[in-house]
């Protein structure tokens, strides 16, 4: 069943992705679809099943805390679609 | 046969032998990059320059150790310190790295000579190379087909002889499919083997490092080059790499493999599965114990997948918002509109509806009906493989459900295009190491035989993998190309 149009602007704004009303309609099907397909887990009985994110027998992984160097803060900029006086440029927030 | 046509290993007698220099290898690659580039479209960069740069430097030290003199080329989704790594994405056009990531350190230590990027999906998220946002690349066994995907360039670019070994990832099936789909041998190591450490995520609890190569054994001497525990990647496991190609031995006599039955149902095409039962016969007239088992959640494996992978997929792609890299739109007059319009500009077609899809499964109400759901099905599928691996060495399968489809023929339904991977995706699942190598052809496209070992077991799946090559010739063959 597909999303409503509602649902999948809620969505794209929590994944701060502007939708032009063409894409809001393709994608309230096609995330229908796939969500339908997706709804056959409902199937599988999970009960006392503990949920597996990772496959590694691992959870924190600690380091020294010793400071090292970092990249060239020049270089690092030198990505940056803008920046001013050693820091990233964004507009105004405030 | 030229020179680019060779193996690494042979490639590596004729340098030791001083019958071939590394320029003289990097020319004849250089030459049928050249020849075949405008129909195969492998790469998104090509690095002449540079390539040969260190090619004389390696031919003017002599040392032929390691992967020395071996041309390569890199999935587009390596960082590359100083050569533009795009994700095949309009968001990374112009992303160019201050540092290498791991594996590609590792090669450059060995001696290898980097030729170029290579195209994909864009962020990894496909598989037949059509997202790319740049152009899709054609398959070398038929211009007209799709040479699988993510890891499509890296795929296309040693079918066609343009350098013997590529690097590629692996999420869902990204290095074995179009391993399969191109007729070349690619292996997705245990999860945790490789560094990630500078590959760009797509999914960073099943984005695996892997490698495309011509042969068996070239593949086991590039996966312990790049193979090994990283202190940048926390999640690199600090265990000894054994030396692969010790493995390289054709008695396989009372090696136990197992072929799950689900895996030759669910639209698996007639031809893809007498190729793979005509392999297991193989195996038995090898001395290997054949026999069939039951992973009963297989068909849960592939929504299990697509929930976990874009869940996580929409968190690794939160960082592209137009402020430190990639793509901006200038005309935002507020932050949050820089964002949502940056991002709208600088993601295809597929990545949105990913990113959209994972951000549903997460957010509130949702997120223990599908997030949760789907890790506790992950849980069960490993215990399905777990418990085969009680009684078995190996087990065997075909690598997809078909040989490689024409382009354009699955565009219009991403549902379809999902169902190319739901042979592999079980795989990442449970995190197991997986390898994809020639068995047979359909209609002139290659099939591909996969072969899943336990964790950390790759010594044994290229045991398996070498002992069925050296029976067979399926290796050999090599696309017509239809270039001088």
């Amino acid at each position: 069943m597909a999303l409503t149009i509602a649902e999948v602007e809620h969505v794209a704004l929590l994944a701060r992705l502007s939708l032009s009303q063409e894409e809001k309609e393709q994608m309230a099907e096609q995330l229908g679809a796939i969500l339908e397909y997706a709804d056959r887990l409902k199937m599988v009985n999970t009960e006392d099943i503990e949920p597996l994110d990772n496959i590694l027998p691992i959870s924190n992984v600690f380091r020294e805390d010793v400071v090292e160097n970092s990249p060239e803060r020049d270089e690092m900029l030198a990505n940056a679609p803008m920046a001013e006086d050693g820091q990233y440029k964004v507009p105004k927030i405030l | 046969m030229q020179l680019c046509d060779l193996t690494i290993h042979q490639l590596k007698s004729l340098l030791e032998k001083k019958e071939a220099t590394a320029e003289e290898i990097l020319d004849s690659c250089l030459v049928r990059i050249q020849a075949v580039e405008p129909k195969v479209r492998a790469f998104i960069t090509v690095l002449e320059d540079s390539a040969r740069e260190i090619a004389r430097a390696i031919d003017k030290q002599g040392n032929y150790q390691g992967l020395a003199g071996i041309p390569y080329g890199l999935k587009d989704v390596f960082c590359t310190r100083g050569v533009k790594t795009t994700c095949a994405s309009r968001m990374l056009e112009n992303f160019v790295p201050n540092y290498d990531a791991t594996a590609v350190s590792r090669l450059i230590e060995a001696g290898a000579v980097m030729v170029g990027k290579l195209n994909m999906d864009e962020f990894a998220m496909g598989s037949s190379t059509e997202h790319s946002a740049f152009f899709p690349t054609h398959n070398p066994w038929d211009y007209n087909r799709v040479p699988g995907g993510s890891s499509g360039g890296s795929a296309a670019a040693v079918a066609a002889g343009e350098i013997p070994f590529s690097l590629g990832s692996d999420t869902g099936g990204s290095v074995r499919q179009p391993a399969a789909y191109c007729g070349v041998v690619g292996i997705k190591p245990t999860y945790g083997r490789i560094s990630r450490w500078g590959v760009i995520a797509y999914a960073s609890s099943l984005d695996q490092v892997g490698v495309l190569t011509r042969d068996v054994a070239d593949c086991a001497l590039v996966l312990k080059t790049i193979s090994g525990y990283d202190p940048l990647d926390s999640t690199s496991i600090n265990i000894e790499v054994p030396n692969y190609p010790d493995s390289l031995q054709d008695d396989i006599r009372g090696l136990k493999i197992a072929y799950p039955r689900e895996y030759f149902q669910q639209g698996v095409d007639e031809q893809v599965k007498a190729a793979v039962m005509q392999a297991l016969k193989t195996y038995e007239s090898l001395g290997a114990v054949v026999d069939e088992v039951s992973l009963p959640h297989s068909e849960y494996a592939l929504p299990a997948y697509y929930l976990v992978a874009n869940a996580e997929a929409s968190a690794n792609l939160a960082k592209y918002d137009g402020v430190r890299y990639g793509l901006r739109d200038f005309s935002a007059e507020n932050v949050v509109d820089m964002f949502s319009q940056s991002r709208a500009q600088g993601f295809g077609p597929e990545v949105k509806r990913r990113i959209m899809l994972g951000t549903y499964a997460l957010s509130a109400g949702y997120y223990e009906a599908y997030y949760l759901k789907a890790l506790k099905v992950r849980r069960l599928l490993k215990n399905d493989f777990d418990q085969v691996f009680e009684n078995f060495d190996v087990i065997a399968a075909p690598t997809t459900p078909t040989v490689a489809f024409k382009i354009g023929e699955q565009v219009g339904d991403p549902l379809t295009l999902y169902m190319n991977d739901i042979l592999t995706v079980p795989v990442n699942m449970a995190g197991l190491p997986g390898m994809s190598i020639p068995c047979g052809f359909a209609d002139g496209m290659p099939i591909g035989l996969q072969l899943i070992g336990k964790p950390f077991a790759e010594s044994t799946i290229i045991k398996a993998a070498y002992a069925f090559e050296q029976a067979t010739s399926f290796h050999l063959a090599k696309p017509a190309l239809g270039v001088k």
